[in-house]
């Protein structure tokens, strides 16, 4: 079992015909995911590596049965693409794409809650489920197969967590990158949910960082209703106030101070959750729940 | 990220837009100081524009009534270093006589994904102080994206505030005006602090904030004009040209990263090991041999730095590319000014190991070795 993507996704890549949707859509298929179309405007009847382009996303999941989607749209069209997504209808949706405009994402997200599509990101490395399908820009080769969930905002730091697993030879059900962004379709809760409702997932990483209330929601979530033990981490502890810390949604407020990583250490601390000060303390953590 | 624009440049754009503002000039000089308080006529405040908050307390803004205590006004702030920023400019504004003072603002809400439109009787003070200890105080009125804000949502976030009923209509069409130049400009934040209402019962808007959303600038060339202007620290100019994700700090301990999250662990485990980071430098997806010359310049340009960790985890870029990438940027410098340590993890992490050019740098195997062995190489230098 897994989340949210398996052997059985049929994928259409939106942007198939750029630089990176070109080179990340070889590297799924590499992978084994089952890329079924290309959705490009202007673009159809074309192919890249045989998979066949269509003008819209639309068609493309009517003529090839697609249930997903993988966006590498530039930012400046890119939340045109995600309306197209969300209206085709897909079940998945990923969007890898950073530097979407911020009211561009709140219209997206005023249009996802009328829908029954899951988004995922944007500006996240996306979704994997290791030894079946990947969707987004993530190295499949670190990953291996397993009983771990993991949930991260932060691409790097999630590598950094699995590679510190795999090497310890405990792999992974699914890993989701929910992204960086201030406004995202998938946050932790929802992941948290999907985990705990998934019986091969025994153990969950959660990698959080700076920045909005997520991790402290996902906490109180926690304590609530999970049952599957869970490790964190929180990136940011170091940073100043009223500085983006890269990611547009990693920001200490000023004055007020919300958003700091004490905040979110202490919320999951109380619902039970370890947080180790390294990655590696991660993993022993999680080593110690299997 | 976003762009702040200055008090004056904020200003220009409300006054466009129909928000009242006061008469004001802007200054660099003293003698321009002191002629554009003679036209606006006394009393005036002389503002420092230099992006920190609480200005007045830190000597930055000042009130005067005459030409005499205009001059010393200007001299003592053109040229202060106002919490670690010089101040070059200040805008000369007439004084208003107000016997009220409100807070307006719009902003977005990240957990609701909509827009909040915000409105305080306790305006003249840190709205976020208010906020943390009052919540009550400040009226919020969430806005749907799709339709925008019609005016009744304008009309109950200031009567719900509590705003008196003479100025309410006003108030509200501030606001308006407001919500409509959010949505115009992409702003990610607005605000008006204070908002100040006269014995006459006018409103003005005493003090401005505006910051615009980055990744919008390319549908606003008229406000990316502002950018250069708007830009505070010369290393994060300089950042901005390169296009790295940079902040600086106050240690010695330089961090150059792949990746937000990594970058920020990397600081963490600084701060952890007992050393001090210098800065935040996110030199993205690759590692090609001009991005590491240029990251490892910013950091080298950055006085306070005694060592340098570098972090990479080679994801699609394999570690032998991202070592040969850095090999030839060390080489690319006549001396290394500061030892820098390399840590590189994931594809083919190991054949790059091997590539690296130890006569250059150290290199350790893990994240823990190689910030503990920066945090041990700064102190050395510190010393």
């Amino acid at each position: 079992m897994s989340i949210l993507v398996d052997n059985d996704s049929r994928v259409v890549v939106q942007g198939i015909t750029g630089g990176e949707g070109k080179f990340h859509t070889r590297q799924m298929v590499e992978y084994g995911t089952n890329v079924v179309a290309g959705a490009v405007p202007g673009k159809g009847g074309q192919e890249v590596d045989g998979i066949p382009v269509y003008d819209t996303v639309d068609r493309a999941a009517r003529e090839e049965n697609a249930d997903t989607s993988v966006v590498f749209v530039p930012p400046a069209f890119a939340a045109d693409a995600l309306f197209e997504a969300l209206d085709a209808p897909l079940d998945l949706v990923v969007a890898i794409t950073e530097g979407i405009p911020q009211q561009d994402m709140s219209k997206v997200y005023r249009k996802l809650r009328e829908t029954d599509t899951q988004l995922v990101g944007p500006n996240c490395p996306g979704v994997i489920t290791p030894g079946q399908a990947k969707l987004g820009i993530l190295p499949g080769n670190i990953f291996e197969s397993g009983n771990v969930g993991l949930v991260s905002r932060s691409g790097t730091l999630t590598y950094q967590v699995v590679d510190n697993l795999t090497k310890r030879g405990i792999g992974q059900t699914t890993a989701v990158g929910i992204g960086g962004d201030p406004i995202i379709g998938t946050d932790f809760v929802d992941a948290l949910e999907m985990f705990e409702n998934d019986p091969d997932t025994k153990a969950i990483a959660m990698c959080g960082e700076i920045g909005g209330e997520d991790e402290e929601e996902a906490a109180s979530y926690i304590g609530e209703y999970m049952d599957t033990p869970v490790a964190g981490f929180i990136a940011g502890r170091t940073a100043p106030p009223g500085k983006r810390m890269g990611h547009a949604g990693a920001i200490v407020s000023g004055g007020g101070g919300t958003g700091t990583a004490e905040s979110k250490i202490d919320a999951l601390n109380d619902a039970g959750v370890p947080v180790g000060d390294t990655p590696e303390e991660v993993v022993n953590h999680i080593e110690g729940f299997l | 990220m976003w762009m702040k624009l200055h008090e004056y440049q904020a200003k220009g754009v409300f006054a466009d837009a129909g928000v009242p503002v006061p008469d004001s000039k802007l200054a660099s000089t003293v003698d321009e100081a002191v002629d554009a308080a003679e036209d606006i006529g006394y009393p005036v405040a002389i503002k420092a524009q230099v992006q920190v908050g609480g200005r007045g307390k830190a000597g930055g803004i000042e009130l005067v009534d005459n030409a005499e205590e205009a001059r010393e006004a200007a001299e003592n702030i053109i040229g202060m270093d106002l919490k670690g920023l010089h101040v070059d400019r200040v805008l000369v504004e007439g004084a208003v006589d107000f016997v009220n003072e409100l807070y307006v603002g719009v902003t977005m809400d990240r957990n609701e994904g909509e827009p909040v439109a915000m409105v305080s009787t306790r305006g003249g003070v840190n709205i976020e102080e208010v906020a943390a200890e009052d919540p009550e105080a400040i009226e919020r009125e969430h806005i749907d994206p799709a339709f925008g804000m019609q005016p009744y949502e304008s009309r109950k976030a200031v009567y719900e505030a509590g705003v008196d009923r003479e100025v309410a209509g006003d108030v509200a069409s501030v606001l308006r005006t407001l919500f409509q130049l959010w949505d115009d400009s992409d702003a990610t934040e607005i605000e008006v602090n204070p908002l100040m209402i006269t014995a006459d019962g006018d409103v003005v808007a005493a003090d401005a904030v505006m910051n615009i959303d980055d990744d919008a600038l390319f549908r606003h060339p008229d406000l990316a004009e502002m950018e250069d202007e708007a830009a505070e620290d010369d290393l994060e100019a300089k950042a901005n040209e390169y296009g790295f994700d940079y902040v600086r700090l106050s240690g010695n301990v330089g961090i150059i990263g792949n990746g937000a999250g990594l970058v920020m662990t990397t600081l963490d485990l600084v701060d952890y090991y007992g050393g001090q980071p210098a800065n935040f430098l996110d030199i993205g997806g690759g590692a090609k041999a001009e991005r590491v010359t240029n990251a490892l310049d910013m950091v080298f340009s950055d006085e306070n730095v005694d060592s340098v960790v570098f972090n990479i985890f080679g994801g699609i870029t394999r570690g032998d590319e991202v070592a040969k990438g850095i090999n030839e940027a060390l080489e690319s410098f006549d001396e290394i000014p500061k030892k820098v340590v390399v840590r590189l993890a994931g594809t083919n992490a190991e054949e790059g190991m091997d590539i690296l050019n130890t006569d250059l740098v150290t290199v350790e195997v893990t994240l823990e070795e190689a910030v503990q062995r920066a945090v041990e190489y700064a102190e050395e230098e510190a010393q």
